[in-house]
């Protein structure tokens, strides 16, 4: 399904004291496609995010989920947060917090089970529902938030900075599975990161924001062949010049493209 | 929170602690010698106060301090003795200690029932809290002795008057607790449970409450003493049967013996259930402490 963000403008505070965080804004990410969102500190991405997952509410224009305007957090729409401790419930075994997540659903029990365990299973977890998140380590927890974002079966997964606590090797282990479970689940991905490499590496396409206030710099498509390789595609020369290319967006937004 | 009138009638209770957290493991082996050095340790001054007590009460020839081991063996005379049925435990000690226990389970677990209830609405509303802070805080900063007599007019000289008080002493301690508890949850927490668009009851049922948790346990922690404090009290007021009860009647009949055996009942069933309160609370956080320093 389509994610349209319309004429979105969002500020803070009132008055002379309004502070825009996101200038009038219009993407669309489409059906099956894969977007990286990247830009500096302070250019809105996470914002931006948050109001399309319906939990922050825009202050003019709309979003909207194929035809459907989000007025709240919609059906069909995951979120992975970047805080895993802080959006898993610690009280709750790895299975509880998966279920609790279907609540919303109303399926049968059988149904919920088999959802449960497919979902582990996708993220490399299978065997693990009993456990506590606070026994495992901070990789195994976001494994445990991405399994609670697909166990509903969403049309639409947004990622907000997923991987920022956890250690390089995990990170790159994670970045395949969200690659892989991806296509397992049909699922169409819009993905925050302020890692560059990460939103070359991931995407089918990139958009670029600026900061002060935020604003699209760029929408860039990647054209890099799949599946992607954490060797082989960071070899590829069209991966250079495009990492290079959204580095200078992000690092040097001043300076004019190089030839 | 305990008027100003009431000595405590249990000491107030430490949890066994546990060592400080420590980057180097020891063996087992180690771990368990070093508890078994903590517990002799906390220990002895009990013992010497049981000693102190044993030849004050055999110098002295009191009649009103009886020494130790005369009370322990007229503890054993008074409550103990039962057949096996009965746990060995007297008909006398079934009588009464289910008398008031069952009026502290009553008020006690009303007072939970309500104080979570009401805490958790003025948790969530500001205009609530707004509103009937003030009266809460009136009510917890009463004396909770002084509405013994007001109890004792509106229901009289029945089980139901222990109840209330009870119930009315214990209640607002963990109103206020689950309300501090429940303003202060984890913004994150709600959000994530709002993304997930699960149900209002579910909401409030499997993260609100178990996210304030910590801080609604260490309030019914408080009005569990409270609590116990006040059965007692109630039953040296105006009743007819009840542990507070024998103690006056004893007292008043000069049967000192009786009187310090029925004390060191009420002390020894204080430990008994602020143990076993500490171990369901224990159980419960798991969960809050292996999420501190242990995780980084």
């Amino acid at each position: 399904m389509n994610v349209v963000v319309d004429r979105v403008r969002k500020s803070y505070g009132r008055g002379a004291e309004a502070r825009e965080v996101l200038t009038e804004t219009s993407l669309t990410v489409r059906s099956q496609e894969f977007v990286s969102i990247v830009g500096p500190s302070g250019c809105g991405k996470s914002t931006l995010l948050m109001m399309m997952a319906g939990l922050l509410k825009p202050s003019s224009g709309e979003i909207r989920l194929g035809d459907e305007p989000v007025t709240g957090p919609p059906a069909g729409l995951s979120v992975v947060f970047q805080d895993y401790s802080r959006s898993l419930f610690p009280w709750m075994s790895v299975r509880r917090n998966l279920t609790t997540a279907l609540t919303a659903s109303r399926l049968g029990k059988e149904e919920q089970r088999s959802r449960v365990e497919h979902a582990l299973e996708s993220v490399g977890l299978a065997g693990k529902g009993e456990m506590y998140p606070w026994q495992m380590s901070g990789g195994m927890q976001q494994r445990v938030a991405i399994a609670r974002a697909l166990v509903t079966e969403p049309t639409v997964m947004l990622m907000d900075e997923p991987f920022a606590a956890v250690d390089a090797q995990t990170r790159a282990d994670l970045e395949d599975l969200v690659l892989r479970v991806r296509h397992e689940y049909d699922v169409t991905v819009a993905f925050v990161t302020h890692d560059i490499d990460e939103s070359v590496y991931m995407a089918d396409r990139i958009v670029v924001l600026a900061a002060n206030p935020g604003r699209i710099a760029a929408d860039l498509t990647v054209d890099l062949p799949r599946p992607r390789d954490q060797v082989e595609t960071k070899l590829d020369a069209r991966f250079a010049k495009l990492r290079s290319e959204v580095f200078r967006l992000v690092m040097r937004p001043d300076t004019p493209a190089s030839a | 929170m305990t008027s100003p009138t009431t000595p405590p009638l249990t000491p107030p209770l430490t949890p066994p602690l546990t060592p400080p957290l420590t980057r180097t493991r020891p063996g087992r082996a180690t771990t368990a010698l070093r508890r078994t050095a903590a517990g002799v340790g906390n220990l002895w001054l009990l013992a010497l106060v049981l000693v102190l007590w044993e030849v004050y009460g055999r110098v002295s020839e009191s009649l009103f301090v009886p020494p130790i081991s005369r009370i322990l063996e007229n503890f054993g005379d008074v409550w103990l003795g039962g057949p096996a049925s009965q746990l060995f435990l007297s008909d006398l000690f079934w009588s009464e200690v289910t008398t008031s226990l069952s009026r502290f389970a009553r008020g006690w677990g009303l007072a939970v029932v309500v104080g979570i209830a009401c805490g958790v609405v003025l948790g969530r509303s500001p205009v609530i809290a707004q509103m009937y802070g003030p009266v809460v805080r009136f009510f917890a900063a009463i004396p909770n002795t002084v509405l013994l007599p007001i109890a004792v007019q509106i229901f009289g000289v029945a089980s139901n008057m222990n109840v209330f008080l009870i119930f009315l002493g214990s209640v607002w301690v963990v109103m206020i607790n689950t309300a501090d508890g429940v303003a202060g949850v984890d913004p994150m927490w709600l959000r994530s449970a709002r993304s997930l668009r699960v149900p209002r009851w579910v909401l409030y049922a499997r993260v609100i409450v178990p996210a304030a948790a910590p801080q609604i346990l260490a309030g019914l922690r408080v009005s569990l003493g409270i609590g116990l404090i006040l059965m007692v009290i109630s039953e040296l007021y105006a009743t007819t049967e009840g542990l507070g009860f024998q103690i006056v009647v004893a007292q008043s009949s000069f049967r000192y013996l009786d009187m310090w055996s029925a004390f060191v009942l009420i002390g020894l069933i204080g430990i008994v259930l602020n143990l076993a309160f500490g171990r369901i609370e224990t159980r419960l956080l798991r969960w809050q402490r292996r999420t501190g320093l242990d995780a980084l």
